[in-house]
């Protein structure tokens, strides 16, 4: 017979119209083609053009259609009418929700202005809300990082100028050793898969140290299954290894790290441990052609790793002599940490065998010259094609700062920090601690703060404490506690707002944070807090002001609602004064435009904070003769200038010689530039400055060129991290400005200047017997926190969790598939459903992260599974550790930076009769938005 | 497989009326007049009931007109040419058998190859699946067409033949139950086809794709328990045969066949529910549900 | 129509890399929007905000794990987690078109891409059955049968740029484990990729015949054979036993840069 096949229509039209903007289902910021049919959103795609994405698109991306149009979406102002915690609100205009907020907050303002606490969440534009919140006034805003990655953000600023993600990105295309620490599937998503995918497809190996072997690790063709909160020591004594077969880069630690630099060995000096310095404080090193005493980077120096320096009868050491001793120690030996590490000796020395092999065997050379800061011509880059990445596994845990230095460290001593096939910063960064501000908490009534709220500490001068020693921040960031937190502790100011400790607020106004829910430690006691009353029946934290998009848990516990809109809806900037989202070969910066207009009385955040600040005449938003210099947040991301020259955007400014990408005076066109160009703009480094950016004078004049600095920054790695000495010199009895002394031995024994490695400390603060067992959470690479429920899309994939248990465990307890199980740790108790795994690390049981959902949040049904079977970790964690009788509750966190320890947790677990849902279950709330339809045929054209 | 209560209701009832109407082709018995009226109304009513019941499985059942086209290749649509056929050629035989009394035995014995033929296809339907190894078998027209000829002679009153035709479809059931209970092993599918990854080690599933229900696991993965499965076996057994064969051993009497036949149906029910399932498709495997 | 053609003019397909698919849905989700607003009905959601949601995919991600025996030269092989992205595989002998009762099943002459006329389907089922992959979802609003069309109407789709002009879950992979192409031609991306590595068919006993190949993870945990240690260890000779002894060799090896 004859084929006849019916015909098709191949060439449909896709769209009418294709609007390029700014994803923001995760934090990852790719570019998006958004198609539309009639004025609706039709198709979303990745842009091929722009620096993130390069046109992939991960799930989330994919099914922003159905994000855009939740039906969780808030859709007005929202008063509150029935108690907290009810979720009973009435709709009230813009006009009304703008003055109730005045009304609370100019008092405030005029009285004292660190009665507001203002913490922005999962906020992209923290560059904007801490201006907002500096000119407001008040010493207390942060956004999420306390919670987050902050150990991994600090760590790496204060060692090298820069971490990983925004910060860096491994030269995927020379690099032939990857490997990746700890969970990572969430952030810098698509990057990492692109250049993995890079990876393998030249057959270049990827090795994994996650407990889990998911994801990443599930294609890593190694894996190492180690024990939580170990990582630090693993990578401690590949650093061993490494030293002890000699296989460092001693040119690169002569040129461009502290490592010659000369310690002061005089135990009776109240400098001892300090850098030894000229007049002008600059370091000091031995310069191998003279032997003598010399600035580190006066021109032609040759910094001697070797030679020490003898005065007045004290030998005075180079800091490679320091790690020598300390790190060649036999406690650091694979024999010596294998058990704890839970990886057999083997394969740390084959690991760490491979990592010399290829650094330095494998090692090539691109022929491009650069001139150094030191004055000195080199004709060629080394590359040490070894790289690696890691994120929140490595930096949620109590040690977790001195680990991300530990891995940090290693990269250093392999030579392979901006080098060709190694780690490469992206602008900003490279940056020193130097380059960053302080933080500043200087509060006067009805005047701005007195400089940026958050930045990096050079020692105990630096804290922001008051007159009489007590913290002058609500979440006591850069504080005795933790005296390196660069990015405030957002999970500490509920508590510590409760507490009226250290002083009570009146005001809590937050931003895309579901601290009720997921976001916090303690939920339940959270959910407590926030609805406790006084002695007078009025609210411990008087009042609260709340912006979401979304109908999440939160929502029902806030005083006023102001909806944001959704990402499609908005204007956005990201900046290159943020987290922008620059490669490591151009700056780049981006925008949000609205490519739909809203169907709701919602408006953008930023937007609502200009207006609020236009009502309070905010001084960097007022004119001197009075009148608002913004009228929404589009005019300010065009018109505001952070220095002369230099603001939100980067792209098409007015230059000298037109437009130009970097400085210039603000270009009243600029935005439509920005859309015409696909929602970004990138400037790329030129050759030859690519590469040895915090030495290389060719970047060096270039970031100054675009704006990144005012001068150039040239600077050394700091393996040896003076500040940290500083705070144990405080420690010891040194100086003015002395530490409470029940914080003496801990100060001393964790703010060592070369990474150490300390037990986790719930592991000494809980019984490790009674609770044998890690718990952790991953999050998955197709849900965003708690974002990716209220899609109908993504639900699908992950509409609830199992606990996963080892084989071991899930042998021990006898456990079949289907069974529940009663998980307890020191703090509480949850019953949830099982599931086996064996690629797992034996001690460790985990779940995905914020799947479990409160019944009547999102606009689910009373019956989603999210609430039935799905659960949270959460209630198991305490942001206090378990009192260890010394009548003082310390703090679950890292006791550097204050990063939340989510991932010290330890459990015990038990079968249990099945539930008829998982526990702890919570009365429903009410919804303001009522559920979402039963059914979706979706489709805008026809 | 999903026991759809419209697939079992089809092949149990259709699988009756066209071996009743088989018998009525033959002249078995040689009816005529009103009696003949009774019997033909019941072997249509359980045919075309059946294939009515076959629709609420349809998606689009307004549409079911296409599915004759297909007869070249697809056994479904064979199946629906072989019932419009024996159902048209068997109601001019009983019409004008019934209304002018005219016996034209030629046009009852094309019309009773055409109600095996529609049982056949039927059973076709299943017995051509390389994806149910349960139903991959010449047995599975055997076990429809021997139960629809035995239920047949039933309701025909053909006692003699259902006295024989009666074990023998209970045999060709335990053979296929037995049969089908190790064809999923023995059709060489398994997790390790399935994903290709058998060379690294055993495989099991993992994460699902998906956290609820879809399609496939609804239509194509049925779980039954193996003590609820022996219990329906026997009940299948038991009513489907050994009770109506006892029944119709005891000395003639219209009650008791009455009563035979309904055993025998509710027997075959739980046969034809059993048939669904207990059939393993190998999808099931990517799910891990094997 | 619903008889398979002898032979199609191309082959077209996909190669799916399993060594380097990282399991995170993009395919899936990037095919759900493409799919339910292009070719045919909508992907339809049920219980799509209660319950446990329940839709029509034409594209799921399964996720095996695989326990590799103990060998002499591995005895404590760790357990491996494997992706498994899994959509039509546009046999040549597909089981699916053959069965179908009215024709709306068919597999394209001209490039043997597996289709369903919706308009012709009745929504009887019996191609679900058919197919061993599970490539096939009848949609519980509209009736009909759905499964992948190879994004047939973005392969030619002249209003889409050229580079465009390929599968959504193709374009959209950030890991690049999606390869799409003709396997007709030897010569082809796809052909080469899949004989380099080793390209499989899925249920290869079922007789389909699968276009799409599937190229099998690299081995994994090769440093923990035994032995692996001392083929590694000339690069970990230690030069130093004691902090002591580190200054001594610094001294020798500073002479050397």
């Amino acid at each position: 017979m004859t084929f006849n096949q019916p015909k098709i229509e191949t060439s449909p039209k896709v769209s009418d119209e294709v609007r390029k903007t700014t994803c923001y289902m995760c934090a990852c910021r790719c570019g998006i083609n958004v198609h539309l049919k009639g004025g609706k959103v039709a198709y979303i795609e990745g842009n091929r053009d722009h620096p993130v994405n390069r046109g992939v698109l991960c799930a989330k991306g994919s099914a922003g259609i159905m994000q855009v149009n939740a039906p969780s979406r808030l859709r007005a102002p929202l008063k509150r009418v029935g108690p907290r915690g009810s979720g009973e609100f009435e709709e009230i205009s813009w006009d009304e929700a703008l003055q109730i907020a005045t009304d609370w907050l100019e008092p405030i303002r005029k009285d004292n202005p660190e009665k507001l606490a203002f913490f922005t969440g999962r906020d992209q534009s923290q560059s904007f809300t801490s201006f907002w919140a500096q000119n407001f006034g008040t010493p207390n805003y942060a956004a999420h990082g306390g919670f987050c990655s902050v150990n991994m953000a600090a760590a790496g600023i204060y060692t090298m100028g820069g971490a990983f993600w925004e910060f860096g990105q491994p030269d995927w295309d020379h690099t032939k050793l990857f490997m990746l620490f700890g969970v990572a599937e969430d952030h810098d998503s698509n990057p990492i898969k692109m250049g993995i995918g890079k990876i393998k497809a030249r057959g270049a190996r990827v090795i994994g140290v996650n407990p889990i072997r998911t994801g990443y690790n599930a294609v890593a063709d190694d894996w190492v299954g180690i024990t939580p909160g170990t990582d630090g020591l693993f990578i401690l004594s590949l650093v061993h290894e490494l030293m002890k077969a000699g296989r460092i880069d001693l040119d690169y630690l002569a040129r461009f790290t502290n490592a010659p630099v000369l310690v002061n060995g005089d135990e009776k000096s109240p400098e001892y441990g300090l850098f030894l310095r000229d007049a002008v404080g600059k370091p000091l090193v031995i310069d191998r052609k003279t032997g003598k005493l010399t600035a580190f980077d006066k021109p032609g120096v040759r910094p001697d790793l070797r030679a020490t320096h003898r005065a007045a009868g004290v030998t005075h050491r180079p800091i490679l002599h320091l790690m020598a001793e300390r790190y060649l120690d036999k406690k650091y030996a694979p024999e010596a940490v294998a058990e704890r590490c839970g990886i057999r000796p083997e394969k740390i020395r084959s690991i760490a065998a491979e990592l010399a092999r290829v650094a330095f065997d494998e090692a090539f050379e691109l022929d491009h010259e650069w001139t150094d800061f030191r004055g000195e011509k080199h004709t060629r880059m080394v590359g040490r094609p070894v790289s690696f990445h890691a994120m929140r596994g490595v930096s949620a845990h109590s040690n977790g700062f001195q680990t991300c230095r530990a891995l940090h460290v290693l990269q250093i001593l392999l030579g392979s920090v901006e080098v060709p096939g190694g780690f490469r910063f992206k602008p900003p960064y490279p940056k020193p601690v130097s380059a960053h501000p302080k933080p500043h908490v200087g509060v006067n009534p009805s005047a701005p703060l007195n400089g940026p709220h958050l930045g990096f500490v050079e020692g105990p001068d630096d804290l922001a404490l008051k007159e009489d020693g007590t913290p002058a921040r609500i979440d006591k960031a850069f504080t005795w506690e933790n005296p390196m937190s660069a990015h405030g502790l957002m999970h500490m100011v509920i508590s510590n707002a409760h507490a009226g400790d250290p002083y009570k607020i009146d005001t809590l106004f937050m931003y895309m944070a579901n601290m009720s829910w997921n976001s916090s430690m303690n939920t339940k006691g959270v959910m407590e807090m926030l609805t406790d009353t006084d002695d007078n029946g009025e609210y411990v934290i008087p009042r609260i002001i709340y912006s979401d998009a979304y109908s999440s848990e939160m929502v029902a516990y806030a005083d006023l609602i102001l909806p944001d809109t959704t990402y499609l809806e908005r204007h956005d900037c990201i900046s290159l004064l943020d987290r922008p989202i620059c490669e490591a070969d151009g700056a780049a910066d981006a925008i949000r435009w609205p490519v739909i207009e809203p169907d709701r009385d919602v408006r953008g955040f930023q937007t609502v904070l200009v207006q609020l600040a236009n009502r309070m005449k905010l001084p960097g938003f007022t004119n001197e003769d009075g009148s608002a210099k913004y009228h929404d947040y589009a005019d300010y991301m065009v018109n505001h200038e952070r220095r002369p020259g230099v603001g939100p955007l980067a792209g098409w400014r007015i230059g000298e010689k037109g437009l130009n990408h970097g400085r210039g005076a603000p270009n009243p066109s600029q935005l439509e530039s920005y859309i015409a160009n696909g929602g970004f703009c990138v400037k790329h480094i030129p050759d030859g400055a690519n590469y040895y950016k915090p030495w290389n004078v060719a970047y060096q004049d270039w970031a100054v060129e675009i704006g990144l600095y005012d001068t150039p920054q040239p600077y050394v790695f700091e393996l040896y991290v003076e500040t940290m000495r500083k705070f144990q010199l405080a420690a010891e009895g040194h100086g003015d400005r002395q530490p409470p002394d029940n914080l003496r031995e801990r100060i001393k024994a964790t703010m060592d200047p070369l990474p150490i490695w300390y037990a986790p400390f719930e592991d000494g603060n809980v019984d490790p017997v009674e609770f044998p067992i890690h718990a952790l959470t991953q999050r998955p690479m197709a849900m965003y926190h708690s974002w990716g429920t209220q899609n109908a899309w993504l639900r699908q994939i992950h509409g609830r969790n199992p606990l996963y248990v080892p084989t071991r465990i899930w042998e021990a307890n006898g456990f079949q598939e289907d069974d529940w199980a009663k998980v307890t740790s020191a703090h509480g108790e949850i019953t949830v459903p099982v599931a086996h795994m064996a690629a797992l690390n034996e001690n460790t049981i985990w779940t995905w992260n914020a799947i479990g959902k409160r019944k009547g949040a999102w606009a689910l049904g009373e019956d989603a599974s999210e609430a039935t079977r799905g659960f949270l970790l959460n209630h198991l964690i305490h942001e206090l550790q378990p009192p260890k009788g010394d009548g003082l509750r310390w703090s679950n966190s890292d006791p550097i930076t204050g990063q939340a320890a989510w991932f010290d947790l330890r459990v015990k677990i038990e079968k249990t009769a099945a539930p008829t849902e998982s526990l702890p279950s919570f009365d429903p709330i009410a919804s303001p938005v009522g559920q979402g339809p039963e059914q979706l045929t979706w489709k805008v054209g026809k | 497989m999903h026991p759809a209560p419209s697939v079992i209701v089809f092949t149990t009832l259709s699988g009756l009326g066209f071996g009743l109407l088989f018998f009525l082709g033959l002249g078995l018995p040689d009816v005529s007049g009103w009696v003949a009226f009774v019997f033909f109304a019941m072997g249509f009513g359980l045919a075309v009931g059946g294939l009515l019941a076959s629709t609420f499985h349809l998606g689009h059942p307004e549409r079911a007109i296409k599915a004759f086209s297909q007869w070249r290749s697809s056994w479904l649509s064979r199946e629906g040419v072989a019932a419009v056929a024996a159902l048209l050629v068997m109601g001019l035989y009983a019409a004008l058998l019934i209304f002018l009394d005219v016996k034209l035995a030629p046009l009852g014995w094309i019309g009773a190859v055409l109600c095996l033929a529609t049982v056949y296809a039927t059973s076709m339907i299943y017995a051509q699946l390389s994806t149910v190894p349960r139903w991959k078998t010449a047995l599975t027209p055997a076990l429809l067409l021997s139960i629809s000829l035995a239920g047949g002679a039933l309701l025909a009153g053909q006692l003699a033949l259902a006295k024989i035709l009666l074990p023998i479809a209970a045999v060709i059931q335990v053979i296929w139950w037995v049969r089908g209970d190790t064809a999923l092993k023995q059709s060489g599918t398994d997790m390790a086809s399935a994903t290709g990854l058998g060379n690294i080690g055993s495989v099991r599933a993992f994460e699902p794709p998906h956290t609820g229900t879809n399609y496939l696991l609804r239509e194509l993965v049925f779980e039954v328990g193996r003590k609820h499965a022996v219990k329906l076996r026997a009940i299948a057994l038991v009513l489907g045969f050994v009770l109506p064969v006892l029944l119709i051993l005891i000395p003639f009497a219209h009650a008791l066949a009455l009563v035979a036949i309904v055993l025998h149906l509710m027997g075959i029910a739980a046969s034809r529910w059993l048939f669904f399932a207990e059939a393993e498709h190998v999808v099931g495997l990517y799910y891990g549900k094997r | 129509m619903t008889q398979l053609p002898a032979t199609t003019q191309r082959k077209l397909g996909l190669v799916i890399d399993l060594d380097t698919c990282v399991g995170c849905h993009a395919c899936v989700v990037s095919c759900k929007g493409w799919n339910t607003e292009n070719y045919g009905a909508p992907l339809s959601d049920q219980n799509a905000y209660d319950g446990a949601a329940s839709g029509t995919f034409l594209n799921r991600v399964h996720s095996y794990e695989v326990q590799p025996l103990a060998t002499s030269e591995m005895p404590h092989p760790a357990a491996q987690l494997i992706h498994f992205p899994k959509s039509c595989l546009h046999c040549e002998d597909a089981p699916c078109v053959t069965v179908c009762p009215t024709g709306a099943s068919y597999k394209r002459v001209e490039d043997g891409i597996v289709l369903v006329n919706e308009s012709d389907c009745i929504g009887c089922g019996l191609c679900a059955w058919a197919c061993p992959y599970g490539a096939r979802e009848l949609d519980a609003a509209e009736g009909v049968m759905k499964k992948c069309t190879l994004c047939v109407d973005r392969i030619y789709n002249e209003n889409l740029p050229e580079v465009d002009r390929v599968p959504a879950c193709v374009r959209t992979c950030p890991a690049g484990a999606r390869h799409f192409g003709d396997f007709a031609d030897p010569e082809s991306h796809v052909s080469k990729l899949s004989a380099e590595r080793g390209g499989m068919d899925l249920m290869p006993e079922q007789g389909t015949k699968p276009v799409n190949k599937y190229l099998p993870p690299r081995p994994k945990d090769q440093m923990d054979r035994a032995g692996e240690v001392d083929v590694l260890a000339p690069f970990l000779e230690p030069v130093v036993e004691e902090p002591r002894g580190f200054l001594g060799w610094l001294d020798k090896a500073l002479e050397r840069i």
